[in-house]
């Protein structure tokens, strides 16, 4: 029992672990975005 | 995000909620190696979605080399890093049930080596893509190493069929005592239906992350010009 738990708890952490990189790239993209708008109207 | 951005990773929900349900309540416990066996519902779809993940690299890589589209490039890009994340689960579970049923770790055997081999050849793909300076050189060397590379795809999905391993032999079409008890193959299918899914989500949002990031280069660039030629304009 303790090897399966062990095996989809590394899956699902990982996975996590990537999805959460995800969005934080993805709110490193708005936030460049948002500079880029400020630069263009300055 | 507009609604139908939703669909994807709802379905993704919906799916592994269905195959967790099957794999803990559905799949019987199988007689030899007990629970353990049950790793075989993550295990088998984390290899599926790498070996999917690099013939999307392969294909995308040569439609890149073809057309010179950095749509095309990012797509392979983004099938590359979703590809590794899989073949790294692969090689990290695969050990953990091997332990209490071989009594071993890892063994140099044809098929477990030749995923290592695979993991490696990616892995290099995104170090290459990660240290090579210039776009179009960045991108006609990432095809090039995704299309040789591609070669070991083969070669490991037929290891078990070419040579004597310590790994099991094929379930499916693996000959004489080959197969499963219909509820396992259920909910393996379920697994991988979901699996796949995730693949395509993942690929999708990291493209397009990439596609943007691109835009956004472009656009500092214009800005930086626009904002130079505004000072000469009015010296």
């Amino acid at each position: 029992m303790t090897w399966m738990i062990a095996a989809y708890a590394i899956i699902w952490i990982a996975i996590f672990i990537y999805v959460f990189g995800l969005d934080r790239k993805q709110r490193a993209l708005a936030s460049e975005l948002d500079q880029l708008k400020s630069k263009l109207k300055g | 995000m507009k609604s139908r951005d939703y669909i994807l990773p709802a379905l993704v929900f919906v799916g592994m909620l269905v195959a967790l349900y099957m794999i803990g309540f559905y799949a019987p416990v199988e007689r030899e190696q007990g629970i353990v066996q049950k790793i075989f519902y993550f295990h088998v779809p984390c290899a599926w979605v790498s070996f999917m993940a690099f013939l999307v690299v392969f294909v995308f890589s040569i439609r890149y080399l073809i057309s010179r589209d950095k749509r095309w490039d990012n797509r392979a890009a983004a099938a590359a890093e979703v590809g590794v994340l899989f073949c790294t689960l692969v090689l990290i579970t695969g050990p953990i049930w091997a332990k209490p049923v071989w009594g071993i770790w890892w063994t140099w055997d044809a098929r477990l080596t030749l995923t290592l081999v695979l993991w490696l050849i990616y892995v290099a793909y995104l170090l290459l893509r990660h240290y090579v300076t210039g776009d179009e050189k960045r991108a006609t060397l990432s095809a090039i190493l995704g299309i040789v590379g591609f070669i070991d795809v083969p070669l490991v999905y037929f290891a078990i069929r070419w040579w004597r391993t310590q790994h099991p032999q094929p379930v499916f079409g693996g000959g004489a005592g080959s197969g499963m008890d219909p509820r396992m193959a259920a909910t393996l299918w379920v697994s991988l239906a979901a699996f796949t899914l995730m693949f395509a989500y993942f690929v999708r949002v990291r493209s397009r992350q990439l596609a943007l990031e691109d835009e956004i280069e472009q656009a500092h660039q214009l800005a930086d010009e626009a904002s130079v030629s505004m000072r000469g304009d009015l010296r």
